[in-house]
């Protein structure tokens, strides 16, 4: 692909780089009440999101800038094995529709900022409560660590090289955090939307027309995976579960992460979560179709050696610059604002779940608002760091178990919602076997995202995070029994 | 939440998951529609399905949280 720099698409990228610089810091007044200084203000925008930012800042978050240069790579080199993101998008919002509004509720009414919170409130136990933070925080950094991986191919395809273009993007994401909390991203997420459906409909608006139609396109991709013998257009006998078993996993993780309930605790009520529910299900349709680039990028005869270089090469191949700089630009405010949110949910982790818990069980308000900012800032020079340091696949590996990790905390957190059965040690115990196991199963794989077990004579592969939950759930279960049986025995008399 | 939807109301949120887990309901490449295998536009259409199941759902909750 190209690597001259060109002057168009360049100043097309600064100058939206530079509005929505100006929207983050302005953000800092916006929709103000109270004293920034509280964790509450900061770090959930002060609980009072409506419908419509709800919509954008979890659509912004949820469907980040890795997902819009991910999906259509994996759909070019694999196929209909990469639309896997399409029913997972889909089945999370009943899900979500279900159980976030009483998870909301919980969170309103007992001022909790973080998942960890919420399991503590539940259950009082400490070791729970750090177990659901820390996979949090561990899960977190990977998942930024992505999104600037994303912004760097954007970066390549303008022909910008080097470490300084990622550093600047970096410390526009920095100070706007830092100064306006969750109000930065929210703001931010309605021009970094608007912009990518722009960007996204234009291309599968007007790419097929170039191509001769969808009917081309899907031919083209099925010619390109036959030549390579392997792909195709629908999945092979084997992939069949994978692929199911890898959108239920990834649907039920998906609302565990800190940055989507984030999204959720600064909800105005719990009605807006359920209209959400409603909503957010146009930004898959968006996804679906995005998928698609990666087919017609087959159409377009790009033979591509990274395969992340597909949205971009497209964008360059057939757009005028103009329109190119304003695509990547979408793309690069894209992962500012997911990156922003996942910081401050890991930040706020952080703060309520070791720094009040264990260092100052009596901090201020004031003291909370100040050591989220700083382990925001922490945070992002961490993952910074990662994105330069380390290759991109070990963030890609270590996103694959952050997955893993998070959902071993859906238990803990959900199911208290439902039932008054499970008690604290069952839970963590169940959470350790998931983690522990699920991390064994998945280095001993080889760092993949399927685990082929035996039933009697056939195998089957399944997503290892299931399995790893499987597992969770069943140790909870048991040793629930045992507590409850010794429990309920009667005390020997003296 | 005082009234709840009836419990079997709660069931039709069952309905995507079944419909789109259950990979042999759908992986063939006929019939095509505008140019895109049975494959893909069944699961893109279950994208209206589900926001409309869901509503369903939510127009039998009474909305005074």
């Amino acid at each position: 692909m190209t690597t001259e720099v060109d002057g168009t698409a360049l100043a097309i990228f600064i100058a939206c780089f530079i509005l929505v610089t100006v929207m983050g810091l302005m953000a800092a007044r916006w929709k103000r009440a109270g004293s920034m200084a509280k964790l509450d203000e900061w770090g959930l925008g002060g609980r009072q999101f409506g419908t419509w930012i709800t919509w954008f800042l979890v659509g912004g978050d949820f469907y980040t800038a890795y997902t819009v240069i991910a999906v259509p790579a994996l759909v070019y080199a694999v196929g209909a094995y990469g639309f896997f993101a399409l029913p997972y998008t889909i089945i999370v919002y009943p899900f979500v529709f279900a159980v976030m509004p009483l998870l909301w509720h919980v969170a309103k009414k007992n001022g909790y900022v973080t998942a960890a919170d919420v399991v503590h409130g539940r259950y009082g136990s400490r070791a729970l409560e750090l177990a659901v933070a820390t996979t949090g925080v561990l899960a977190t950094m990977p998942y930024i660590a992505l999104q600037l991986i994303g912004m760097a191919a954007v970066f390549k395809a303008l022909g910008l090289h080097g470490e300084l273009p990622l550093l600047t993007a970096f410390i526009v994401l920095a100070v706007y955090d830092y100064s306006s909390g969750l109000r930065g991203p929210a703001l931010i997420a309605f021009v970094k939307d608007t912009m990518i459906y722009i960007a996204v409909f234009a291309a599968i608006a007007l790419i097929p027309g170039r191509l001769g139609g969808y009917a081309a396109v899907f031919h083209a991709a099925d010619a390109a995976f036959q030549a390579k013998g392997a792909g195709g257009l629908v999945l092979a006998q084997s992939q069949m579960i994978p692929y199911a078993t890898l959108a239920l996993g990834s649907a039920l993780a998906a609302f565990m992460y800190p940055h989507t309930l984030t999204g959720v605790f600064a909800s105005a009520s719990a009605n807006t979560i359920r209209k959400n529910a409603l909503l957010l299900p146009a930004y898959t349709i968006m996804l679906g179709l995005l998928a698609l680039l990666g087919y017609m990028a087959h159409a377009a005869g790009l033979k591509l050696s990274d395969p992340n270089d597909v949205v971009p090469a497209l964008f360059n191949a057939l757009f005028p610059s103009w329109f190119a700089g304003f695509a990547f630009a979408a793309i690069a405010i894209g992962a500012l604002v997911p990156a922003a949110v996942m910081s401050i949910g890991a930040a706020n982790l952080f703060t309520r779940n070791f720094w009040k818990a264990y260092v100052n069980p009596d901090v201020t308000p004031a003291g909370e608002a100040r050591v989220a900012k700083l382990t925001s800032l922490a945070v992002k020079i961490g993952a910074l760091l990662a994105t330069i340091y380390l290759p991109t696949q070990f963030a890609l590996y270590l996103q694959l178990l952050g997955g893993l990790w998070i959902l071993q905390t859906f238990p803990a957190l959900v199911f208290g919602l439902f039932v008054d059965w499970f008690t604290a040690p069952a839970l963590f115990l169940g959470w350790a076997a998931g983690f522990l196991s699920g991390t064994w199963m998945a280095w001993s794989d080889g760092l993949k995202p399927l685990h082929t077990i035996g039933f009697g004579g056939t195998k089957v592969s399944l997503y290892v995070g299931l399995v790893a939950l499987a597992i969770n759930v069943v140790v909870a279960v048991v040793v629930n029994l045992a507590v409850k049986s010794q429990v309920a025995q009667p005390q020997p008399s003296r | 939440m005082s009234d709840r939807p009836p419990r079997l109301a709660w069931l039709l949120l069952l309905l995507p998951f079944a419909g789109l887990l259950w990979v042999p309901f759908y992986n063939f490449l006929t019939p095509d529609v505008w140019g895109f295998p049975f494959f893909y536009w069944y699961q893109l259409a279950w994208v209206p399905i589900t926001s409309f199941v869901t509503w369903l759902v939510y127009r039998r909750l009474r909305h005074d949280d």
